[in-house]
């Protein structure tokens, strides 16, 4: 019981000495980093459809998302999307580039143990709940389309 | 009275010998003149990063041997721990070496609790000269601990960076050198700390609770030493260890410091500083060990402190517990 308070008076005075981050800072950086990849996008989007003669607008967005992921891989294979992340936090975490980071940096990081149990066994490792999410929200949309 | 948890040396063990090797990134830190080697990248020419965390112990330990100038078929055993799953840095590494082998794990406080035993051994004369030897590397244990390299994420602001480096000493019952002259053995202490991006909370209780024993069972106080040094609490967690000291009745002053927090300097921006065995370690074989023998240090509290936690306990929802281990060291006398 003793204990028990003690810890509980110990972690309130641990919370009030933590350093706080900057939110203001924090979230201008990733809404400008997170814009820019959009923007990028939409420009890969604009391109497609302006180069590439009877591109379906469905086929364009396609290439798009192979193209943003390729990037993204490419960056994180030469080290530099750590770098954009540690920069813009959620900015290149949310947009579907930080999805391609999650998969390739694990698939980089765990080659070594082997291309069956290091590399596919360990690719999901962050990106896995993910995938689950979109997975579970499919489901329960289907199920709502079905009935209405 | 509580019983002690202080051994005393008698025949105060001799540090004949110790080296530090770090990384690249350590070796523009502060304390990077003090180093014996400093790798040229992370690898150091290995395919993975796990066996180049064990060519450093090994390198560490033959740096050691070779400046205690003791022979190899001489030393009795090897005392070595790390950070990674079943110590393979350390185990792998004494493969290579002729000599008995005990693998400790203490988290990042192995270097006092090896330093402890090994000298307990050689100063009941069990053995003549023992090597004592611990290591950490940032990318070994990101991957154990925490997210892959590549991984585009922000660290919280009290989180620590494992140092890549391995400190070896060895400790023999005659020769030149700083002598241990005691060891405190700590308690695993928990103030129910969960965050694992600051252990420097979770262990500063740990280092409380043994530097009051140390004092109580010495009848020291702070101003008996030059230094006291803690391992990797971190800028918070060492400033968290003074408010608890000065709650007991014991002000800490400048003679107080914490490796992790000295190790890097503002500019790599590491938030609350270095930690990992390698953090303590390397400082304790190349800076400290420099200043005792040099004599501008004459008595140092060294008391590296260790979370034992696991991710699987983390992720279960346990608290980290803290360890600490303290070793008084002193320069030869004239």
């Amino acid at each position: 019981m003793e204990s028990k308070k003690r810890n509980q008076a110990y972690n309130q005075y641990v919370q009030a000495r933590i350093p706080k981050t900057k939110p203001w800072p924090s979230l201008f950086n990733s809404f400008w980093v997170g814009g820019l990849i959009c923007i990028l996008g939409q420009g890969i989007n604009d391109l497609l459809l302006l180069w590439v003669p009877n591109m379906a607008q469905q086929t364009a967005w396609g290439y798009t998302l192979i193209i943003l992921i390729f990037l993204a891989s490419f960056l994180t294979g030469i080290g530099v999307y750590d770098k954009i992340g540690k920069f813009a936090g959620g900015g290149s975490i949310v947009p579907i580039t930080g999805f391609s980071n999650s998969i390739s940096s694990a698939a980089l990081e765990f080659k070594n143990e082997g291309i069956i149990y290091g590399l596919c066994v360990k690719m999901f490792t962050i990106a896995g709940p993910v995938i689950v999410c979109g997975v579970v929200a499919s489901i329960v949309v289907g199920i709502v389309y079905l009935f209405i | 009275m509580a019983k002690s948890q202080t051994i005393f040396f008698k025949n105060k063990p001799v540090i004949t010998g110790s080296y530090a090797i770090v990384g690249p990134k350590e070796g523009t830190g502060n304390f990077a003149e003090y180093f014996d080697y400093v790798m040229q990248d992370d690898r150091f020419g290995e395919d993975t990063y796990e066996k180049a965390e064990r060519k450093m112990i090994e390198q560490a330990i033959i740096g050691a041997i070779q400046s205690s100038k003791v022979k190899p078929a001489d030393i009795n055993m090897i005392l070595a721990g790390d950070l990674l799953n079943q110590l393979i840095s350390s185990s792998y590494a004494a493969r290579d070496f002729k000599m008995s082998y005990l693998g400790l794990f203490g988290a990042c406080s192995t270097m006092a609790e090896s330093i402890a035993i090994g000298a307990t051994f050689v100063d009941a004369k069990q053995a003549n000269n023992v090597i004592c030897s611990t290591s950490s590397h940032f990318s070994t244990a990101e991957r154990q601990f925490r997210f892959p390299l590549e991984l585009g994420n922000q660290r919280p602001p009290t989180s620590q960076w494992t140092v890549t480096g391995a400190g070896a000493c060895v400790l023999s019952q005659t020769g030149n050198g700083p002598r241990v002259t005691s060891a405190t053995f700590g308690k695993v202490i928990d103030w129910g700390v969960k965050d694992v991006n600051n252990m420097g909370a979770a262990m500063a209780p740990a280092a409380m609770d043994t530097m009051l024993t140390h004092f109580r069972d010495t009848g020291a106080s702070p101003e008996d030493y030059d230094l006291i040094v803690t391992g990797d609490l971190g800028k918070l967690g060492s400033e968290i260890l003074i408010d608890l000291m000065e709650d007991n009745g014991i002000k800490l002053g400048l003679n107080y410091n914490d490796c992790g927090q000295m190790y890097f300097p503002r500019r790599h921006a590491v938030l609350c500083g270095g930690s990992g065995c390698g953090c303590s370690a390397t400082v304790f074989n190349s800076f400290i060990m420099s200043k005792l023998k040099k004599k501008e240090y004459k008595k140092v509290l060294f008391m590296p402190t260790g979370a034992l936690m696991s991710t699987t306990a983390s992720q279960q929802g346990d608290t980290i517990p803290g360890i600490c281990h303290a070793i008084v060291v002193e320069s030869e006398e004239d």
